[in-house]
């Protein structure tokens, strides 16, 4: 009689890792082109207020950032909004400065398409949005960003 | 002759564990966040001697005031946001040519020919030190909203498009809606009103 069985056990054959290596690396190549370095870490709370209508900024290189929130750490800086540039906080009277050195990092003809993008939390209030506003017209970059996030009409008045 | 030794293959395991390290460093060194907002153009600041007053009528100023408790005055009415982007409508399109709403002009534009457009409208917006800032967004956001919705209207209307799909700034399809409905949003200028700073 023939028998179907083979005498020793039968094991089962361990996957092969072989391919993982492959799949990582897609994952590695995935976020090396989708992300982004980020350029400073936050100092203040940011919840950026919804908006329905908002557009994507075109060239980051073109970008300046302003961050206007409380500070994080209220035992040191306090919990009045402050002004945040690059990784400090500054007073609004350097911001003009500030905003015409990144200037001159730029070549000639990317000048005027330069846009300050204000991200500043939903909670603060204009007072200082309004300063921050007015020393950049004073550095003249008029092209301002009003930083939000994607949100439903809802969302929108709940900002009120 | 000796037989060629086989090299021993390379053991491929720790490739993975490399590219993971790599993988983890790309992901706490980086952002996804592709920024989004509201772009606006602010005003040059004016000189204090030139500082005139433009000649602005009455029915070509739409007034949105925002106090410190993010209530809303439009037009001198106590108004809700929920009504705000209808009104602005209205107002920047003027329908039927009232007389209380802007003045139309005949202009000639490309694609459309002589267009009555409400060409010197302004949207007047003001607000208080102590409004906070997701209240001014929820109202820039609704005035945005009608312009690009009338923007829109007219780009389908006319191009069978939407208005956002000319990607081109400086596309003459864009231009021309853009000369029909210009954004005109003007932010007053900051008055201190509880005295100097």
């Amino acid at each position: 009689m023939i028998s179907f069985r083979s005498k020793e056990p039968k094991t089962v054959p361990g996957v092969s890792t072989a391919s993982l290596p492959d799949i990582i690396f897609m994952l590695l190549m995935f976020f090396m082109v989708s992300t982004t370095m980020k350029q400073t870490s936050m100092m203040v709370h940011i919840r950026a207020p919804f908006a329905t209508e908002i557009k994507k900024l075109e060239k980051k290189s073109l970008v300046t950032f302003v961050y206007v929130g409380i500070p994080q750490n209220t035992k040191m800086y306090g919990s009045l909004p402050r002004l945040q540039l690059n990784d400090a906080f500054q007073p609004i009277e350097n911001l003009r400065e500030f905003v015409e050195k990144e200037r001159m990092d730029l070549s000639d003809d990317q000048r005027n398409k330069m846009t300050v993008s204000i991200k500043a939390d939903k909670d603060i209030e204009m007072g200082i949005i309004t300063d921050v506003k007015q020393e950049l017209r004073k550095a003249s970059a008029l092209k301002v960003n009003y930083s939000a996030a994607l949100g439903t009409q809802q969302a929108v008045f709940g900002n009120l | 002759m000796r037989t060629k030794k086989k090299l021993p293959e390379i053991n491929a395991a720790p490739q993975a564990d490399v590219a993971f390290q790599i993988l983890i460093f790309f992901l706490i060194a980086t952002t996804m966040d592709t920024d989004k907002g509201l772009l606006r153009k602010l005003p040059p600041i004016a000189e204090k001697q030139e500082q005139k007053k433009e000649d602005v009528k009455e029915r070509n100023v739409f007034l949105v005031l925002v106090n410190r408790n993010n209530q809303l005055l439009v037009e001198n009415q106590i108004g809700n946001i929920n009504e705000l982007r209808a009104k602005a409508k209205e107002f920047i399109e003027n329908p039927y040519n009232a007389e209380d709403l802007p003045e139309k002009i005949k202009i000639e534009v490309p694609y459309f020919g002589e267009v009555a457009v409400t060409k010197y409208h302004v949207i007047s917006l003001q607000n208080d030190r102590g409004t906070s800032y997701g209240a001014y967004m929820a109202v820039q956001n609704e005035l945005t909203a009608a312009y690009n919705e009338l923007r829109n209207q007219l780009a389908e209307s006319k191009f069978n498009m939407k208005y956002d799909d000319f990607k081109d700034e400086d596309d003459p399809r864009r231009k021309a809606i853009d000369e029909i409905y210009p954004l005109r949003i003007s932010e007053a200028e900051p008055r201190n009103v509880g005295g100097a700073k």
